[in-house]
């Protein structure tokens, strides 16, 4: 055994996060770590890196005891790691964070050339062709993100740990990280893969170990084990409803629903080609395409984020100069990258679900304290937000559960057109058949929503209509029947269109 | 109550520690006696004196915060203070005096709040531009000399009392009590710890970040006039050079004595106080315990040292791991029950 776990413990106040886990793992094998948000993945993971000190259990590397007691020790030891939440340095180049502490240096002094040549060697893998010399904030979070990899990648000597390294890569950058992991299982390293994407669950790995409430459930070849099995192993019960018990029906004689918004001219040149776009009540846009491709900044100008273009309702024109005024507008916009963007991470989970609706109320008229409770024990209840208690600090919930917390804040604002950028990344199958749930029973209610996501299956379950982004531009409008994993495919790919958007 | 009670622990503590040390070299340091209507002793003095900076406190702890530093108020103090003093020797009278004096901070902070917050340079630095070039612009309006004045109404603010109190006590135990209760009470504190923690995220979910910036450096420009003021009231004077000199740097460590995190986010404005309060009880307590007055900077950067390590998370974390092995015996007790 490469590497193995026996009785970690870990207790955080309020949690016991961790409770007599075992985990082993073998040189050679892919290991998937699954389990529902806030099963204790990423805590096992810190435990084994150094993040964390565990308050009790043995990890034994190599049939020697270790307890590293920072990430660099870890790193040392041959353990290289990818965090959940990218934690590089956004301010230092990419070179420079690609060889952080390994930098080559002649007599003391760091190499540039030679630092940017092997920072170049170390992206080919992975197609990623970019500029090294330039800060690494100035690049998308999947770029950061195979840069994470690439250095996770090159300090493993014997162990590399993905704590759910593709949640922000679509389908083309997930195929090249799983050459370059199945490549580093040839050489016997042991990989430990975190994710909630099952399918690429049964793609990559050998064997599997779920947790739940932080206990140890079940450690199995994947042979052994089916779709339905394994979720069941993970949420304690069978998920009675997966997400296509909830598709909307995409035949051609949907009901005309009354028109609520009119987008004329939205974006700018260089950022996205100027778009039309008109939002029904109780709609579902989907907007489909490849990271870079200009999905997120086309929500951007929709929110007023950027400015371009006008938008008219049936009372007249809505101004959209800033987010401030989008929202007053009724717009809400849960972005991409919950870190940066979404949460508040000092701020409890109470706080940050009321958040929103405190601005928009302005700063004399506070939410009284009860009623900020009601709300968030409400969404906590909704949405199963797995939390201690609503006053825990949102920065202590695990990524899944964060990301339900943003969705919350936005739910409360109950909006009329509401942007979901990426609205299930990082959120288990449970909770995420019922995120999907909920989109439709607020479009039921009338709220028009947009939804950006790279899953193409969750984009067909909920939308009413699809667009495909691509090269930054609306390149084709997919509607009834037209909506399938083919079709769109298809328009991000190629150059014939389907049907040219007005 | 008792939430905001055990959170100033610490401060709490730290003073009381204080106070019984200064009281073993000095016996007398704790009594109060009435002596023409007004009250007297040492800690009294500590209330009077720590005023300036237990003021600029107030509003350094809602810059930092914000994130930010606002390293102009000791600066401020005396450019407030020369236009109070310029105000009465001009014959403004009490009221024209106190409100130039307050409409100086305020624009100082406008100033301070629009770079910050619309050109967005970073608050250290911005902040220092008017730090350097603010105590020109006071000898500007002082023209270069102390600038003093007779003027009662306008002394009362540094030496009166008020029901038995020194004056500048009252003023920045009301000034704290408001600033307190504006952030509390309405969603003010939220919002400004929510910019402090994460700037585009607030802004995203409709926080008006710019404008509640501005406020927030003009909120210490505010505090810093009012300190100005009671230092050229106290003195019957302004002092370009020397007012406020420093001060910015007391009001800094105020604030963090009072485990306010530089990093911005959650605040406690009474926590700052207390601290102010610290710096000043040493100061003060150093003086009445006889030290030689060249080892008063030594003393003071030691005993800072010392609360600084005590209050440090490090030692919370040794303090909480220590409380909690005392209440749960065994915690790998679960293991052996299982193996049974
Ligand atoms: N620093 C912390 N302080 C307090 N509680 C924590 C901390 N980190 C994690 N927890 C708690 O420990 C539990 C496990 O969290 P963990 O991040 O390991 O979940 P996870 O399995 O990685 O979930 P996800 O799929 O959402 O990423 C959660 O209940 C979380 O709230
Ligand atoms: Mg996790």
């Amino acid at each position: 055994m490469l590497l193995s776990i026996r009785s970690l413990t870990k207790r955080f106040p309020g949690t016991l996060a961790l409770d007599d886990v075992r985990f082993d793992l073998k040189a050679g094998e892919v290991h998937a770590l699954l389990g529902e948000n806030g099963a204790g993945k990423s805590t096992l993971i810190k435990c084994l890196t150094g993040a964390y000190r565990p308050d009790g259990g043995d990890i034994t590397l190599d049939g020697e005891k270790i307890s590293p007691r920072s990430t660099s020790e870890a790193q040392e030891l041959g353990i290289g790691t990818v965090y959940q939440e990218v934690n590089l340095l956004p301010n230092l180049t990419v070179a420079q964070n690609l060889c952080f502490g390994r930098e080559p240096r002649r007599m003391g002094m760091i190499q540039t050339r030679a630092m940017t040549r092997q920072a170049d060697a170390m992206l080919e893998a992975y197609g990623l062709d970019i500029d090294v010399t330039r800060d690494l904030g100035l690049y998308s979070v999947a770029i950061q993100q195979i840069v994470a990899i690439a250095r996770a990648v090159a300090l493993s000597g014997k162990v590399l740990i993905l704590d759910e390294p593709t949640a922000s890569l679509d389908a083309r950058e997930v195929e090249m990280l799983f050459e370059v992991v199945r490549g580093l299982r040839e050489k016997g390293l042991g990989i430990v893969f975190v994710s909630h994407f099952l399918d690429q669950v049964f793609e990559l790995s050998d064997r599997v170990t779920v947790l739940r409430n932080g206990r140890h459930v079940v450690t199995e070849d994947i042979a052994e084990l089916d779709r339905v099995k394994l979720i069941e192993h993970m949420l304690g019960h069978a998920l009675e409803t997966e997400v296509d018990d909830h598709a909307t029906p995409h035949d051609d004689s949907a009901p005309k629903r009354p028109e609520m918004l009119k987008f004329r001219q939205m974006g700018r040149a260089g950022v996205v080609h100027p778009f039309d776009l008109d939002v029904r009540q109780g709609e579902v846009v989907g907007l489909a395409g490849l990271l870079g491709s200009g999905r997120t900044e086309s929500a951007e100008f929709l929110f007023g984020l950027r400015s371009g273009g006008t938008a008219t309702d049936t009372d007249g024109d809505v101004p959209l100069d800033t987010p401030r005024k989008a929202i007053a507008a009724g717009f809400g916009f849960a972005p991409e990258d919950r870190k940066t963007d979404g949460i508040v991470a000092d701020l409890s989970v109470r706080e940050n679900i009321a958040l929103a609706l405190q601005a928009a109320r302005g700063w004399a008229r506070p939410i009284p304290r009860a009623e900020q409770a009601r709300l968030a024990d409400m969404y906590i209840e909704r949405l199963d937000i797995r939390t201690s208690d609503a006053e825990k600090r949102v920065g202590e919930l695990s990524g899944g559960n964060q990301q339900k917390v943003v969705l919350a804040r936005w739910l409360a604002m109950n909006p009329r057109f509401l942007i979901l950028d990426e609205p299930t990344r990082g959120i288990d199958v449970g909770a995420h058949a019922e995120i999907l749930r909920l989109i439709h029973e607020l479009t039921a209610e009338g709220m028009a929503l947009l939804v950006i996501s790279s899953e193409l299956d969750e984009l067909i379950a909920v939308s009413d209509r699809v667009i495909v982004v691509r090269d930054r531009r609306h390149v084709a409008e997919l509607t009834g029947s037209d909506i399938r994993t083919d079709t769109i495919v298809h328009a991000i790919a190629h150059r014939d269109d389907i049907g040219e958007v007005a | 109550m008792r939430r905001s009670l055990t959170a100033l622990a610490p401060q709490l503590i730290t003073l009381a520690a204080l106070v019984a040390l200064v009281s073993v070299f000095f016996p007398g340091f704790v009594e109060i006696r009435l002596i023409d209507g007004r009250m007297v002793g040492p800690i009294i003095d500590i209330l009077k004196r720590g005023a300036p900076v237990a003021l600029l406190a107030i509003g350094m702890t809602l810059v930092i915060a914000t994130r930010g530093i606002d390293l102009s108020v000791g600066t401020v103090m005396a450019i407030c203070g020369a236009v109070a003093a310029w105000s009465i020797d001009k014959g403004l009278g009490l009221g024209g005096a106190v409100a130039l004096a307050i409409a100086a901070g305020l624009v100082a902070g406008l100033w301070n709040g629009t770079l910050v917050a619309i050109i967005g340079i970073q608050p250290i630095v911005a902040t220092l531009i008017l730090m350097t070039a603010g105590r020109g612009i006071a000898q500007l309006i002082t023209e270069g000399r102390i600038l003093t004045f007779t003027h009662d109404g306008f002394s009362w603010f540094g030496s009166g009392t008020f029901l038995t109190v020194p004056v500048p006590a009252v003023i920045w135990v009301v000034t704290g009590i408001t600033v307190a209760l504006l952030m509390r009470r309405t969603a003010l504190g939220l919002l400004v710890e929510s910019i402090g923690i994460n700037r585009r995220a607030s802004a995203l979910a409709g926080i008006n970040a710019t404008v509640l910036l501005i406020a927030v450096y003009m909120a210490s420009g505010l505090c810093a006039a009012l300190a100005g003021i009671i230092t050229a009231a106290d003195i019957r004077g302004a002092d370009a050079n020397n007012a406020g000199l420093w001060l910015e740097l007391d009001a800094i460590l105020a604030v963090v004595i009072g485990g306010n995190s530089l990093l911005g986010g959650r605040f406690s404005v009474a926590a700052s106080l207390l601290g102010a309060m610290i710096i000043q009880t040493i100061d003060t307590g150093i003086l009445l315990a006889g030290f030689p007055s060249e080892y008063n900077l030594v003393i003071k950067a030691a005993l800072v040292l010392v609360i600084l390590v005590l209050q440090s998370p490090r030692m919370a974390a040794e303090w909480t791991t220590w409380r909690a092995a005392r209440r749960e015996p065994k915690p790998a007790g679960r293991v052996q029950e299982d193996a049974q």
